[in-house]
Protein backbone atom coordinates (compact mmCIF):
# COMPACT_ATOMS: atom_id res chain seq x y z
CA UNK A 1 0.00 0.00 0.00
CA UNK A 2 1.49 3.73 -0.96
CA UNK A 3 2.42 5.57 1.86
CA UNK A 4 -0.14 7.02 4.04
CA UNK A 5 -0.19 10.36 6.73
CA UNK A 6 -3.56 10.14 8.67
CA UNK A 7 -4.77 13.36 10.80
CA UNK A 8 -7.10 12.39 13.78
CA UNK A 9 -8.80 15.15 14.06
CA UNK A 10 -10.46 17.88 11.22
CA UNK A 11 -10.65 21.24 13.45
CA UNK A 12 -8.09 24.09 12.41
CA UNK A 13 -5.05 22.18 13.88
CA UNK A 14 -5.97 18.75 11.75
CA UNK A 15 -6.70 21.28 8.59
CA UNK A 16 -3.75 23.35 9.11
CA UNK A 17 -1.56 20.11 9.42
CA UNK A 18 -2.70 18.39 6.30
CA UNK A 19 -1.65 21.98 4.39
CA UNK A 20 1.52 22.09 6.03
CA UNK A 21 2.44 18.47 4.96
CA UNK A 22 1.54 19.24 1.23
CA UNK A 23 3.56 22.59 1.59
CA UNK A 24 6.73 20.58 3.20
CA UNK A 25 6.44 18.67 0.05
CA UNK A 26 4.49 14.87 1.28
CA UNK A 27 2.74 14.22 -1.61
CA UNK A 28 1.56 10.86 -0.51
CA UNK A 29 -2.25 10.09 0.28
CA UNK A 30 -3.65 11.85 3.63
CA UNK A 31 -6.77 10.78 5.51
CA UNK A 32 -8.68 12.90 7.87
CA UNK A 33 -10.98 11.38 10.08
CA UNK A 34 -13.30 13.86 12.33
CA UNK A 35 -15.75 13.61 14.94
CA UNK A 36 -18.00 16.17 14.10
CA UNK A 37 -20.05 15.95 10.72
CA UNK A 38 -18.60 19.58 9.57
CA UNK A 39 -15.45 20.48 8.09
CA UNK A 40 -13.18 22.15 9.48
CA UNK A 41 -14.52 25.32 11.04
CA UNK A 42 -13.14 28.57 13.23
CA UNK A 43 -14.19 28.43 16.79
CA UNK A 44 -14.36 31.79 18.27
CA UNK A 45 -17.18 32.81 16.45
CA UNK A 46 -19.58 30.27 18.29
CA UNK A 47 -19.62 32.16 20.90
CA UNK A 48 -19.87 35.52 19.51
CA UNK A 49 -21.26 36.07 15.77
CA UNK A 50 -22.97 32.70 15.74
CA UNK A 51 -24.51 32.72 19.37
CA UNK A 52 -25.53 36.04 18.95
CA UNK A 53 -27.40 35.03 15.27
CA UNK A 54 -25.52 37.48 13.49
CA UNK A 55 -23.24 34.98 11.40
CA UNK A 56 -24.59 31.44 10.05
CA UNK A 57 -23.22 28.10 10.75
CA UNK A 58 -21.64 28.46 6.80
CA UNK A 59 -19.64 31.91 7.96
CA UNK A 60 -17.19 30.17 10.12
CA UNK A 61 -15.78 27.47 7.73
CA UNK A 62 -11.87 27.83 7.70
CA UNK A 63 -10.45 28.52 4.17
CA UNK A 64 -8.96 25.09 2.68
CA UNK A 65 -5.88 25.67 0.64
CA UNK A 66 -5.76 24.14 -2.43
CA UNK A 67 -3.36 21.91 -1.78
CA UNK A 68 -5.56 19.52 0.04
CA UNK A 69 -8.18 18.51 -2.09
CA UNK A 70 -6.87 15.20 -2.18
CA UNK A 71 -7.13 14.69 1.31
CA UNK A 72 -9.56 11.77 2.03
CA UNK A 73 -11.65 13.59 4.42
CA UNK A 74 -13.70 10.70 6.86
CA UNK A 75 -15.61 13.25 8.81
CA UNK A 76 -18.44 12.06 11.68
CA UNK A 77 -15.79 9.43 12.32
CA UNK A 78 -14.18 8.96 15.57
CA UNK A 79 -10.74 7.04 16.03
CA UNK A 80 -12.02 5.00 18.96
CA UNK A 81 -8.69 3.05 19.51
CA UNK A 82 -4.55 3.13 18.23
CA UNK A 83 -2.15 0.41 18.02
CA UNK A 84 1.16 2.51 17.83
CA UNK A 85 3.18 -0.41 17.75
CA UNK A 86 1.18 -1.83 14.84
CA UNK A 87 1.20 1.87 13.06
CA UNK A 88 -3.01 1.52 13.19
CA UNK A 89 -5.77 3.17 14.31
CA UNK A 90 -9.24 2.19 14.74
CA UNK A 91 -12.58 3.57 13.88
CA UNK A 92 -15.58 3.67 15.25
CA UNK A 93 -17.56 1.70 12.92
CA UNK A 94 -15.23 -0.75 13.29
CA UNK A 95 -12.65 -0.33 10.36
CA UNK A 96 -8.97 -0.23 10.63
CA UNK A 97 -7.02 2.24 8.97
CA UNK A 98 -3.12 1.73 8.88
CA UNK A 99 -0.23 4.56 8.34
CA UNK A 100 2.76 5.44 7.79
CA UNK A 101 2.68 9.06 9.79
CA UNK A 102 0.26 9.77 12.55
CA UNK A 103 -0.65 13.57 13.22
CA UNK A 104 -2.95 13.69 17.00
CA UNK A 105 -4.98 16.66 16.61
CA UNK A 106 -8.16 15.09 18.25
CA UNK A 107 -8.47 18.67 20.64
CA UNK A 108 -10.72 19.25 23.54
CA UNK A 109 -13.93 18.51 24.92
CA UNK A 110 -15.77 20.61 27.43
CA UNK A 111 -15.31 19.72 31.11
CA UNK A 112 -18.53 18.93 32.64
CA UNK A 113 -20.05 19.22 36.42
CA UNK A 114 -19.70 16.45 38.08
CA UNK A 115 -22.70 17.24 40.38
CA UNK A 116 -26.40 15.52 41.04
CA UNK A 117 -29.11 16.47 39.09
CA UNK A 118 -31.50 16.65 35.95
CA UNK A 119 -29.47 17.07 32.40
CA UNK A 120 -32.40 18.91 30.98
CA UNK A 121 -31.93 23.07 29.87
CA UNK A 122 -27.63 22.19 30.32
CA UNK A 123 -25.60 23.28 27.54
CA UNK A 124 -21.69 23.51 26.88
CA UNK A 125 -20.16 25.43 23.83
CA UNK A 126 -17.44 23.49 22.23
CA UNK A 127 -18.28 23.12 19.04
CA UNK A 128 -20.54 24.26 16.00
CA UNK A 129 -23.71 22.10 17.11
CA UNK A 130 -23.57 23.20 20.50
CA UNK A 131 -23.76 26.49 19.87
CA UNK A 132 -26.70 26.41 17.17
CA UNK A 133 -28.40 24.94 19.96
CA UNK A 134 -27.76 27.40 22.86
CA UNK A 135 -28.78 30.21 20.51
CA UNK A 136 -31.77 28.28 20.10
CA UNK A 137 -32.78 28.61 24.08
CA UNK A 138 -31.93 32.28 24.48
CA UNK A 139 -34.41 34.61 24.23
CA UNK A 140 -35.86 37.82 26.15
CA UNK A 141 -36.38 37.80 29.74
CA UNK A 142 -35.08 34.09 29.59
CA UNK A 143 -32.94 32.94 33.09
CA UNK A 144 -29.71 32.41 31.83
CA UNK A 145 -26.99 30.78 34.32
CA UNK A 146 -23.41 30.29 33.17
CA UNK A 147 -21.24 28.44 35.16
CA UNK A 148 -17.18 29.26 34.66
CA UNK A 149 -16.58 32.89 34.39
CA UNK A 150 -13.42 32.44 31.71
CA UNK A 151 -13.08 33.73 28.34
CA UNK A 152 -16.19 31.31 27.16
CA UNK A 153 -18.57 32.15 30.04
CA UNK A 154 -18.15 35.67 30.15
CA UNK A 155 -18.36 36.02 25.80
CA UNK A 156 -21.22 33.40 26.85
CA UNK A 157 -22.62 36.15 29.17
CA UNK A 158 -22.38 39.29 27.25
CA UNK A 159 -24.07 37.32 24.19
CA UNK A 160 -27.03 36.59 25.92
CA UNK A 161 -27.11 39.74 27.36
CA UNK A 162 -27.60 40.91 23.59
CA UNK A 163 -30.03 38.70 23.23
CA UNK A 164 -32.25 39.97 26.19
CA UNK A 165 -31.80 36.82 28.78
CA UNK A 166 -31.38 37.64 32.46
CA UNK A 167 -27.47 36.44 32.81
CA UNK A 168 -26.05 35.35 36.29
CA UNK A 169 -22.39 34.41 36.28
CA UNK A 170 -21.44 31.61 38.98
CA UNK A 171 -17.39 31.69 39.58
CA UNK A 172 -15.89 29.98 42.00
CA UNK A 173 -12.81 32.26 42.00
CA UNK A 174 -12.83 35.86 43.16
CA UNK A 175 -12.53 37.33 40.14
CA UNK A 176 -13.77 36.51 36.14
CA UNK A 177 -10.73 35.62 33.92
CA UNK A 178 -8.21 36.15 36.80
CA UNK A 179 -6.55 33.36 35.99
CA UNK A 180 -5.55 34.64 32.55
CA UNK A 181 -5.14 38.40 32.98
CA UNK A 182 -4.79 39.07 36.29
CA UNK A 183 -6.97 40.55 39.27
CA UNK A 184 -7.48 44.34 38.02
CA UNK A 185 -7.94 43.89 34.42
CA UNK A 186 -10.83 40.79 35.53
CA UNK A 187 -12.15 43.55 37.76
CA UNK A 188 -12.81 45.99 35.19
CA UNK A 189 -14.17 43.54 32.86
CA UNK A 190 -16.68 42.29 35.83
CA UNK A 191 -17.80 46.19 36.03
CA UNK A 192 -18.43 46.06 32.26
CA UNK A 193 -20.23 43.23 32.58
CA UNK A 194 -22.87 44.09 35.83
CA UNK A 195 -23.43 48.04 33.93
CA UNK A 196 -24.60 45.74 31.11
CA UNK A 197 -26.90 44.07 33.50
CA UNK A 198 -25.11 41.16 34.14
CA UNK A 199 -24.81 39.68 38.25
CA UNK A 200 -21.64 37.40 39.10
CA UNK A 201 -21.81 35.28 41.77
CA UNK A 202 -18.18 34.90 42.47
CA UNK A 203 -16.21 32.15 45.22
CA UNK A 204 -19.07 30.17 44.48
CA UNK A 205 -19.32 26.74 43.22
CA UNK A 206 -22.49 24.99 41.78
CA UNK A 207 -23.18 21.49 43.76
CA UNK A 208 -26.57 20.47 42.22
CA UNK A 209 -28.73 20.71 39.74
CA UNK A 210 -32.62 20.95 40.19
CA UNK A 211 -35.53 21.51 37.75
CA UNK A 212 -34.90 24.55 36.40
CA UNK A 213 -32.53 26.00 38.77
CA UNK A 214 -28.69 25.60 40.40
CA UNK A 215 -27.97 24.70 43.53
CA UNK A 216 -24.87 27.01 45.14
CA UNK A 217 -22.78 25.89 47.83
CA UNK A 218 -23.88 28.48 50.06
CA UNK A 219 -27.18 26.65 50.21
CA UNK A 220 -28.63 29.34 47.49
CA UNK A 221 -31.13 28.14 44.28
CA UNK A 222 -30.38 30.54 41.53
CA UNK A 223 -33.17 30.27 38.79
CA UNK A 224 -32.20 28.94 35.52
CA UNK A 225 -34.07 28.50 31.98
CA UNK A 226 -30.77 27.61 30.82
CA UNK A 227 -27.59 26.56 32.19
CA UNK A 228 -23.96 26.88 30.43
CA UNK A 229 -21.22 24.78 31.78
CA UNK A 230 -18.03 26.46 30.93
CA UNK A 231 -15.29 25.74 33.03
CA UNK A 232 -12.77 24.55 31.13
CA UNK A 233 -11.75 21.20 28.70
CA UNK A 234 -10.52 17.92 28.84
CA UNK A 235 -7.93 16.91 26.06
CA UNK A 236 -9.50 13.90 24.00
CA UNK A 237 -7.08 11.39 24.19
CA UNK A 238 -8.66 8.28 25.37
CA UNK A 239 -8.11 6.80 22.09
CA UNK A 240 -4.21 7.06 22.61
CA UNK A 241 -4.41 4.30 25.76
CA UNK A 242 -2.20 1.31 26.31
CA UNK A 243 0.55 3.17 23.73
CA UNK A 244 2.53 3.81 26.81
CA UNK A 245 2.16 7.53 26.31
CA UNK A 246 2.08 10.48 29.03
CA UNK A 247 -1.45 11.43 28.14
CA UNK A 248 -1.75 12.94 31.75
CA UNK A 249 -2.67 16.42 30.14
CA UNK A 250 -3.15 16.26 26.59
CA UNK A 251 -0.33 14.22 24.51
CA UNK A 252 3.30 15.49 25.86
CA UNK A 253 5.76 15.99 22.92
CA UNK A 254 8.87 17.38 21.95
CA UNK A 255 9.57 20.57 21.05
CA UNK A 256 9.42 19.30 17.32
CA UNK A 257 5.97 18.10 18.46
CA UNK A 258 6.67 14.43 18.19
CA UNK A 259 5.14 12.21 21.18
CA UNK A 260 7.46 10.03 22.96
CA UNK A 261 9.73 7.11 21.41
CA UNK A 262 7.64 7.19 18.16
CA UNK A 263 9.15 9.34 15.12
CA UNK A 264 5.91 8.94 12.92
CA UNK A 265 3.89 10.22 15.70
CA UNK A 266 2.98 13.67 16.20
CA UNK A 267 0.72 16.19 17.90
CA UNK A 268 -1.12 19.51 16.99
CA UNK A 269 -3.04 22.27 18.03
CA UNK A 270 -5.37 22.11 21.75
CA UNK A 271 -4.28 18.36 22.70
CA UNK A 272 -0.82 18.94 22.57
CA UNK A 273 1.38 19.68 25.41
CA UNK A 274 4.56 20.68 24.17
CA UNK A 275 7.81 23.20 25.73
CA UNK A 276 8.20 26.43 24.40
CA UNK A 277 11.75 27.92 25.08
CA UNK A 278 10.37 31.57 24.82
CA UNK A 279 9.35 30.85 28.17
CA UNK A 280 10.91 27.82 30.03
CA UNK A 281 11.19 24.29 29.03
CA UNK A 282 7.98 23.33 30.98
CA UNK A 283 5.63 21.26 28.11
CA UNK A 284 2.47 22.93 28.49
CA UNK A 285 -0.97 22.68 26.38
CA UNK A 286 -2.17 26.21 25.35
CA UNK A 287 -5.78 26.60 24.05
CA UNK A 288 -4.69 30.06 22.20
CA UNK A 289 -6.06 30.66 18.58
CA UNK A 290 -2.81 30.77 16.99
CA UNK A 291 -1.23 27.33 18.56
CA UNK A 292 -2.89 25.34 16.22
CA UNK A 293 -1.41 26.78 12.65
CA UNK A 294 1.99 27.24 14.96
CA UNK A 295 2.41 23.52 16.03
CA UNK A 296 1.11 22.09 12.56
CA UNK A 297 3.80 24.31 10.96
CA UNK A 298 6.40 22.54 12.88
CA UNK A 299 4.78 19.31 13.59
CA UNK A 300 4.18 18.78 9.47
CA UNK A 301 7.99 19.41 9.06
CA UNK A 302 8.94 17.37 11.61
CA UNK A 303 6.84 14.70 9.92
CA UNK A 304 7.56 15.09 6.53
CA UNK A 305 11.51 15.11 6.96
CA UNK A 306 11.21 12.02 8.73
CA UNK A 307 8.86 9.92 6.32
CA UNK A 308 11.17 11.65 3.34
CA UNK A 309 14.13 10.46 5.14
CA UNK A 310 15.78 13.88 5.39
CA UNK A 311 17.64 15.82 8.43
CA UNK A 312 15.16 17.82 10.83
CA UNK A 313 15.05 21.43 11.03
CA UNK A 314 17.83 22.70 13.69
CA UNK A 315 16.03 25.70 14.47
CA UNK A 316 14.31 26.21 17.79
CA UNK A 317 10.22 26.24 18.31
CA UNK A 318 9.39 29.43 20.32
CA UNK A 319 5.29 30.18 18.94
CA UNK A 320 4.58 33.32 20.01
CA UNK A 321 0.87 32.67 22.17
CA UNK A 322 -1.79 35.08 21.12
CA UNK A 323 -5.51 35.30 21.73
CA UNK A 324 -8.42 37.57 21.61
CA UNK A 325 -12.20 38.33 22.90
CA UNK A 326 -14.99 40.32 21.86
CA UNK A 327 -17.02 41.13 25.27
CA UNK A 328 -19.54 43.65 24.20
CA UNK A 329 -18.10 46.70 22.20
CA UNK A 330 -14.51 46.01 24.03
CA UNK A 331 -11.78 44.07 22.25
CA UNK A 332 -9.26 42.46 24.24
CA UNK A 333 -6.06 40.94 22.56
CA UNK A 334 -3.49 39.13 24.56
CA UNK A 335 0.49 38.30 22.99
CA UNK A 336 2.51 35.80 24.97
CA UNK A 337 1.59 34.00 28.33
CA UNK A 338 0.11 36.41 30.61
CA UNK A 339 -0.71 33.80 32.72
CA UNK A 340 3.10 33.26 33.50
CA UNK A 341 3.36 36.39 35.17
CA UNK A 342 4.08 37.35 38.77
CA UNK A 343 3.88 41.19 38.42
CA UNK A 344 1.90 43.26 36.28
CA UNK A 345 3.22 46.42 35.30
CA UNK A 346 0.43 49.26 33.26
CA UNK A 347 1.56 50.63 29.57
CA UNK A 348 -1.38 52.77 28.76
CA UNK A 349 -4.84 53.97 29.98
CA UNK A 350 -6.79 53.66 32.83
CA UNK A 351 -7.17 49.99 33.78
CA UNK A 352 -10.11 50.65 36.38
CA UNK A 353 -12.01 52.55 34.03
CA UNK A 354 -11.54 51.14 31.00
CA UNK A 355 -11.85 53.94 28.97
CA UNK A 356 -9.62 54.77 25.75
CA UNK A 357 -7.02 51.88 25.17
CA UNK A 358 -5.82 50.10 28.34
CA UNK A 359 -2.42 48.15 28.04
CA UNK A 360 -1.05 45.90 31.03
CA UNK A 361 2.64 43.78 30.68
CA UNK A 362 3.27 40.51 32.62
CA UNK A 363 6.31 40.46 34.15
CA UNK A 364 7.96 37.37 34.74
CA UNK A 365 11.61 37.38 36.89
CA UNK A 366 11.26 41.74 35.26
CA UNK A 367 10.70 40.17 31.90
CA UNK A 368 7.42 41.06 30.07
CA UNK A 369 6.12 37.02 28.89
CA UNK A 370 2.82 38.54 28.07
CA UNK A 371 0.65 41.86 27.37
CA UNK A 372 -3.45 42.49 27.04
CA UNK A 373 -4.75 45.15 25.30
CA UNK A 374 -8.03 46.31 25.88
CA UNK A 375 -9.63 48.77 23.14
CA UNK A 376 -6.25 49.76 21.62
CA UNK A 377 -6.46 49.86 18.18
CA UNK A 378 -4.85 47.39 15.83
CA UNK A 379 -2.23 50.15 14.37
CA UNK A 380 -1.29 49.74 17.81
CA UNK A 381 -0.97 46.02 18.07
CA UNK A 382 2.78 45.63 16.33
CA UNK A 383 4.33 47.42 19.10
CA UNK A 384 3.40 45.53 21.89
CA UNK A 385 3.99 42.81 20.48
CA UNK A 386 7.10 43.67 19.64
CA UNK A 387 7.38 44.02 23.53
CA UNK A 388 7.29 40.59 24.26
CA UNK A 389 8.72 39.09 21.38
CA UNK A 390 12.27 41.14 21.55
CA UNK A 391 12.82 39.77 25.45
CA UNK B 1 -2.84 36.90 -7.69
CA UNK B 2 -5.45 39.04 -6.76
CA UNK B 3 -6.73 39.65 -2.68
CA UNK B 4 -10.07 40.21 -2.11
CA UNK B 5 -11.20 41.43 1.93
CA UNK B 6 -14.74 40.34 2.81
CA UNK B 7 -15.16 44.25 4.34
CA UNK B 8 -18.21 42.41 5.93
CA UNK B 9 -16.51 40.20 7.89
CA UNK B 10 -13.32 42.17 9.17
CA UNK B 11 -13.02 43.28 12.04
CA UNK B 12 -9.59 45.17 11.67
CA UNK B 13 -8.06 42.94 14.22
CA UNK B 14 -4.41 43.56 12.04
CA UNK B 15 -3.21 39.84 12.41
CA UNK B 16 -2.57 40.07 8.50
CA UNK B 17 -0.56 43.18 8.85
CA UNK B 18 1.58 41.35 11.25
CA UNK B 19 1.97 38.33 8.97
CA UNK B 20 2.44 40.05 5.36
CA UNK B 21 3.12 43.98 6.24
CA UNK B 22 3.99 44.73 2.69
CA UNK B 23 0.65 43.86 1.69
CA UNK B 24 -1.62 44.52 4.43
CA UNK B 25 -1.15 47.54 6.89
CA UNK B 26 -3.73 49.09 9.66
CA UNK B 27 -3.96 53.39 8.89
CA UNK B 28 -4.06 55.47 11.93
CA UNK B 29 -7.72 54.95 11.90
CA UNK B 30 -6.96 51.44 13.02
CA UNK B 31 -8.39 50.58 9.51
CA UNK B 32 -7.55 47.75 7.21
CA UNK B 33 -5.56 49.00 4.02
CA UNK B 34 -4.61 46.54 1.89
CA UNK B 35 -2.81 46.12 -1.85
CA UNK B 36 -5.68 43.85 -3.98
CA UNK B 37 -3.02 42.85 -6.44
CA UNK B 38 0.32 42.29 -5.14
CA UNK B 39 3.49 40.37 -6.48
CA UNK B 40 3.71 36.96 -7.14
CA UNK B 41 6.57 36.22 -4.73
CA UNK B 42 4.79 37.80 -1.75
CA UNK B 43 2.00 34.30 -2.45
CA UNK B 44 3.22 32.64 0.91
CA UNK B 45 3.39 35.95 3.25
CA UNK B 46 -0.47 36.40 1.95
CA UNK B 47 -1.69 32.87 2.11
CA UNK B 48 -0.17 33.10 5.92
CA UNK B 49 -2.24 36.35 6.28
CA UNK B 50 -5.25 34.61 5.19
CA UNK B 51 -4.89 31.73 7.46
CA UNK B 52 -4.42 33.63 10.56
CA UNK B 53 -7.59 36.38 9.80
CA UNK B 54 -9.51 35.90 13.21
CA UNK B 55 -12.37 35.97 11.36
CA UNK B 56 -11.49 34.62 7.79
CA UNK B 57 -12.00 37.17 5.29
CA UNK B 58 -8.79 37.22 3.38
CA UNK B 59 -9.66 35.75 -0.21
CA UNK B 60 -6.77 34.29 -3.02
CA UNK B 61 -8.16 34.17 -6.35
CA UNK B 62 -5.42 32.50 -9.06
Amino acid sequence: MAAHVVVAGAGMAGLRAAERLRAEGWDGAVTVVGAEPHPPYNRPPLSKEVLAGRADAGATALRRRGSVEDVCWELGRRVVAASLADRALTLDDGRRLAYDGLVVATGLRPRRLAVPGPAAGRHVLRTLDDALALRAELAPGRRVVVVGAGFVGCEVAATARGHGCRVTVVEPLPVPMERAIGPELGEALRRRHEERGVRFLTGRAVTAFAPGAVVLDDGRTVPADVVVEAIGSVPNVEWLDGNGLDLSDGVLCDDRMRVEGRPEVVAVGDVARFPNPRYDDVPRRVEHWCVPADTARRAAATLAAHLAGRPLDDAPFAPLPSFWSDQYDLRLQSFGMPALGDRRVPLEGDAHALTGGVAMAYHRDDRPVGVVLIGVPASRHRHYRELVTAS
Amino acid sequence: MKVTVDLDKCQDHGQCAIAAPEVFRINDEGRLEFDDAPAEELRDAVEEAADVCPVQAILIED
